[in-house]
């Protein structure tokens, strides 16, 4: 008997409850099915894992088939391989704790039923998506995730600011989903299935690495990903979905819902290695954000818009791994990711928490002895953001920075750019600390958090730390061609990039040996400030070429343009029945005269025809 | 005779609901809500007599015999016009939906009809009458006795008990279906002639009238004068200028009656009627059709975002999702096609339940103008929830029946047309982007804390519930309903050459 279904079904039936409820379920109760219940998919999901590293052997459970159609056969039904085994794992791991976490976080708050419905809904869609074994049922989890995280996002439905930034991150992702649907129709046509083990074969059966196929469908399957995933161009989202709850943040805008993405193309990696031109397009986009994000993050005071910036660069990191064909350095990133970024997010969460919901890191400070379990969380996430030696992060982006470098012909530049990317990396990462940790205090916290907010940050400080020496069961599933041996001289520079950040961090923000306010207050620092402060302007961009004409379309079109048409029919018969109205005066002499009239005339077309 | 009975339950249902009101005004209700239910219980008897092969079986389009159920009387034999009824898979899910619907409709005009009840059920029972009939009957002018019969009630109901405007509505709903039921009349009367002059026998008949070679300018007019008539009532895109203004100013029973019943009558026609009868001259006209069906998509959204009227939203969110109907229809394969007959159901419900949303609201707050609503979640959760459900259900959210619609037409369709479908596919997109924005406006935002409004009561959450229970179930497993009309598919698809698609693709290759 296989376990293998409870694992989305258990949050499901969870939500499911909660949302019957309406309401009246009492909090404490609420609290315990949340959390509960993704607590007992994470056993089911530490059997399922141990079953595999048992004997590295795929589990596969059909539930149902979902429609029939010809030969159009989607089924509900899971497939669990060593990928699926990460990606659960980190799920039901890193979201257990951070549910957890949000029962403190959210306890005063009287809808946290509705909370903990949609952040099990949520996991459920979640864990369908890296358990489908079709890409139907992934599509399915993949949209079940973005509806969640447009709930999650809306929760505090009051503040219309919250909706706009929830229909954005929304309607942004759909774009990237209609040409995923695209993929997906172009994949079925051409290949006759969705089953992603089939489908692969069949293309490998069938394509030439290089066709135009294959890139056609990699590259509407790369729209999808990149939507999700908050790459260029579409990651203008992930920043403003920082209005929904901090732990929200942590799950779906960090650890799981965003590198659905990375994980789409880990998936069918075969059928991406068909593409080589969506590859490099994949490694230019990853490199591109991971420096654009980076720059920006420099440049902000909102410390969730600083994480969730610096969240859009490390994924840039995973997909440049993708890119160069790292793809097992790619999950490993994204799972030393999850638990660092989990737990800066937890550890913002703790501040804004205990500090009357601030968000601006200038209002902060000195929160080093006031917080220190928040601080220790913030330092040791910062240090593995940063790449510190032997922190978590620093294996992962080790990985991806020397496969770059080997990749052949735009390697270096590739490795360059990353390396400047870890530079900006380390010196935003610990902008952060110095400001909010050091220095003066500006606001004093009203609370320390409890026991239920400290465990899982206490847990993610561990895992951040050890992280990095996990082996993940990936072997036979994906591809690492691992990295030919580089010098010593591109590894001491990889390793020292970080520590040199550091450095510069602590001579702009904590040592004011160079006096970064005379900096900004000349017009070239002020004009790269602004420049950075508003994301390059993207969004102004894309306000400016698609919002505005659509909504200045829908507004001149509002009243119906089509019945112009039909008012002028209507107009036109009005018109007629006001001439021939004059006939019509009931006077006798009138008609007889057109009587006599119409005879003459009638004679006279005969007599002329006769002639 | 089982059909008559069926039919006729509900026009007599009518008569007896409109005379109880002489002796109290609650009794109609109670009389519509019982004839419904026992016509309801009456097919589901029919359906479950049946033996389960005969639904396997294909219905053969020249022989009613083989269908589920068929009844041939002679009417006026002089011009070889029979009563006569058929059955299968399709028109069986069809009649179910209608009656299912009717269900809704009457539980939505229970408190808000305060006048002339009776004479209201009445029009319902008779307007449901008609549909049934449409959806059953094969002789072609017993079809336009039908068409009309559910017209003239509809009209009644939107002009006796609309809101302000109601008189400019009815009419303009009157004028568009009568004239195009018309053209629809012409064009029957030219088909009976043409096959009397073939077969040497004057008859209405679909199954003599079914794949007469049909040629030339005439024949172009003749189907043109089916598809306008179904297309006004789908409504395509440009005829669908008069569902707007029906459904702000129909009372809710009708707006659901409308959006859930009667738009299909038009896809429904469509499918049995004008591709099979004319299946050259369609194949050739599928671009054009299909073209017609994206810009209704595109069109319908665009608009639908710019209403202020949440009513108007819906209206025109219709006129989107129905254009996909119409893409389905012509793209004619079978995915496509079950997409279409999919999306007939899952519209139906899902549409039907925002409009008893919009009727509730407007009950409470005696407005329709989003702009005075926002914040509605804080009084009226479980309102918000369901609005919330029927936004995402509307925007094609997997797991729920509208998704599995549109996914199978769009699959479907990119088979023959890639380039349409990429088109169409933006409608998911900006489906997107007027049901979030309908549920901003109205459910989300700073809520009025003086507004005092009531939450949806046991009779409302019931109505709602049975419609989210289907919308899962058909996203979930549709495998029923695809199993029920697939047998009618395949008869169609048999019936018009296989090589349509072809036809389709070519004609479109050489445009």
């Amino acid at each position: 008997m296989t376990v293998l279904w409870l694992i989305p079904f258990l949050p499901l039936l969870s939500a499911t409850l909660m949302l019957l409820s309406a309401g009246r379920m009492p909090r404490y109760l609420a609290a315990w099915l949340g959390v509960g219940s993704i607590g007992l998919a994470a056993v089911c999901v530490a059997l399922v894992a141990r079953a595999y590293l048992a004997d590295y052997q795929v589990q596969e459970l059909t539930l149902w088939t979902w429609m029939s159609i010809d030969n159009f056969t989607p089924r509900i039904a899971f497939r669990v391989d060593g990928l699926t085994v990460v990606m659960m794992s980190v799920i039901t791991g890193v979201g257990f704790l951070i549910h957890l976490y949000s029962v403190e976080f959210m306890w005063e708050d009287e809808s946290i039923c509705r909370y903990f419905a949609y952040m099990n809904l949520f996991v459920a869609a979640m864990l369908l998506l890296v358990m489908a074994d079709n890409l139907l049922l992934l599509y399915l989890g993949w949209e079940g995730v973005g509806a969640c995280s447009y709930l999650l996002v809306g929760f505090w439905y009051r503040d219309p600011d919250n909706g706009r930034a929830a229909r954005k991150a929304f309607i942004v992702t759909r774009i990237g989903d209609t040409a995923m649907a695209l993929g997906l129709f172009l994949l079925f046509t051409e290949l006759g299935t969705l089953d992603i083990q089939p489908l692969m074969a069949a293309a490998n059966d069938r394509w030439q690495i290089g066709d135009t196929l294959p890139i056609l469908a990699t590259a509407l399957l790369l729209g999808g990903a990149l939507g999700k995933s908050a790459q260029l161009p579409l990651h203008t989202w992930l920043p403003d979905a920082m209005a929904g709850p901090t732990p929200v943040s942590a799950l779906i805008h960090a650890a799981t819902m965003v590198t659905a993405g990375v994980y789409l193309i880990a998936r069918l990696y075969e059928l991406f290695l068909l593409a080589p031109p969506t590859l490099a397009v994949i490694a230019w986009i990853g490199l591109l954000t991971l420096l654009l994000a980076a720059f920006t993050a420099l440049a902000q005071k909102d410390i969730k818009r600083i994480l969730a910036y610096s969240t859009i660069s490390q994924i840039g990191y995973m997909f440049l791994a993708l890119g160069v064909g790292a793809f097992a350095s790619s999950i490993f990133h994204l799972v030393t990711h999850a638990f660092f970024k989990a737990l800066l997010f937890l550890a913002a969460g703790a501040v804004i928490h205990c500090l009357h919901h601030e968000h601006n890191i200038f209002r902060m400070g000195g929160l080093r002895t006031r917080l220190p379990v928040v601080f220790l969380s913030f330092l040791i996430g910062s240090a593995a953001l940063a790449a510190l030696p032997f922190s978590s992060g620093f294996f992962s982006k080790e990985g991806i920075l020397l496969s770059a470098w080997t990749q052949p012909g735009i390697g270096p530049w590739l490795w360059a750019g990353g390396l400047l990317g870890a530079l900006l990396t380390s010196i935003y990462s610990f902008r952060l600390v110095f400001i909010v940790f050091f220095g003066e205090t500006q606001t004093e916290p009203d609370r320390q958090p409890g026991w239920q907010m400290a465990v899982p940050l206490i847990v993610l400080c561990v895992l951040s730390l050890v992280g990095g020496w996990f082996v993940l069961p990936l072997s036979g599933v994906l591809p690492d061609p691992g990295h030919e041996p580089v010098s010593h001289l591109v590894e001491y520079i990889s390793i020292g990039t970080p520590l040199l950040g550091l450095t510069i961090a602590y001579l702009l923000y904590l040592g004011r040996q160079v006096s970064i306010a005379s900096l900004m207050a000349s017009p070239a620092g002020a004009a790269v400030q602004s420049f950075w402060y508003g994301g390059a302007h993207i969004d102004k961009l894309y306000h400016l070429l698609l919002v505005r004409p659509f909504t200045g379309l829908a507004h001149w079109w509002r009243n119906e343009p089509v019945d112009l048409l039909y008012n002028a029919l209507v107009w036109m018969t009005r018109w007629g029945h006001g001439r021939l109205v004059v006939l019509q005066t009931g006077e006798l002499r009138w008609y007889a005269t057109s009587m006599v009239f119409g005879l003459l005339l009638l004679l006279a077309i005969v007599l002329r025809d006769s002639a | 005779m089982s059909m008559v009975v069926l039919i006729g339950l509900l026009l007599i249902g009518g008569v007896i609901a409109w005379w109880t009101e002489r002796i109290n005004s609650d009794w109609p209700r109670w009389v519509a809500l019982a004839t419904v239910s026992a016509a309801l219980l009456y097919l589901l008897r029919i359906a479950a007599s049946l033996s389960l092969e005969s639904f396997e079986l294909v219905p053969d389009p020249h022989d009613g015999a083989s269908w589920l159920l068929h009844l041939k009387l002679a009417w006026i034999p002089r011009f070889g016009i029979n009563f006569e009824l058929a059955m299968d898979g399709l028109s069986l899910l069809l009649v179910a939906l209608t009656l299912l619907l009717g269900l809704i409709a009457i539980a939505s005009s229970w408190s808000e009809i305060d006048f002339k009840t009776g004479f209201f059920q009445a029009n319902l029972l008779w307007t449901l009458a008609g549909v049934c009939g449409v959806f059953l009957a094969l002789d072609l002018f017993l079809f336009f006795l039908f068409w009309e019969v559910m017209l003239i009630p509809m009209y009644l109901l939107i002009a006796i008990w609309g809101h302000e405007n109601s008189g400019y509505a009815a009419m303009k709903f009157f004028i568009f279906t009568q004239f195009s039921g018309l053209l629809m009349l012409l064009s029957i009367v030219v088909l009976a002639w043409q096959g009397a002059a073939t077969n040497g026998l004057l008859s209405f008949s679909y199954f003599d009238l079914l794949g007469l070679p049909l040629e030339g300018p005439l024949a172009w007019v003749t189907m043109l004068g089916f598809f306008i008539a179904f297309t006004v009532k789908l409504p395509g895109f440009p005829f669908h200028t008069w569902l707007p203004d029906a459904h702000t100013q129909a009372p809710t029973a009708g707006s659901v009656l409308l959006a859930g019943i009667l738009l299909k009558t038009g896809a429904y026609g469509l499918l049995r009627f004008c591709i099979p009868l004319f299946p050259d001259i369609s194949a050739q006209f599928a671009p054009v059709a299909m073209g017609l069906g994206a810009a209704g998509v595109i069109y319908g959204a665009i608009l639908a975002f710019g209403q202020t009227d949440f009513k108007r939203l819906v209206a025109y969110s219709s006129v989107s999702h129905m254009g996909f109907v119409l893409l389905g229809l012509y793209a004619w394969n079978t995915l496509a096609l079950q997409g279409a007959v999919m999306q007939m159901v899952a519209h139906g419900v899902s549409t039907a339940a925002l409009f008893m949303l919009a009727g509730s609201l407007q009950q409470r707050l005696h407005t329709r103008d989003m702009r005075q609503m926002g914040g509605l979640w804080h009084q009226a959760p479980r309102m918000g929830a369901c609005a919330m459900f029927f936004a995402l259900a509307s925007l094609g959210l997997p797991g729920l029946g509208n998704f599995v619609a549109e996914f199978l037409i769009l699959l479907g369709l990119f088979a023959v047309q890639p380039w349409l479908c990429a088109v169409a596919a933006l409608g998911l997109i900006s489906a997107a982007i007027y049901a979030l924005w309908m549920m901003q406006q109205t459910f989300q935002g700073e809520p009025d804390t003086d507004r005092q409004m009531r939450d949806f009561n046991g009779r409302e959450m019931l109505a709602m519930t049975t419609m989210i229970v289907a919308l899962i179930g058909l996203g979930l497993y549709p495998q029923p309903v695809l199993d029920l009309v697939q047998p009618t598919l395949d008869a169609l698809q048999h019936e018009v050459r296989s090589d349509f698609i072809r036809a389709v693709a070519t004609t479109s290759a050489a445009q």
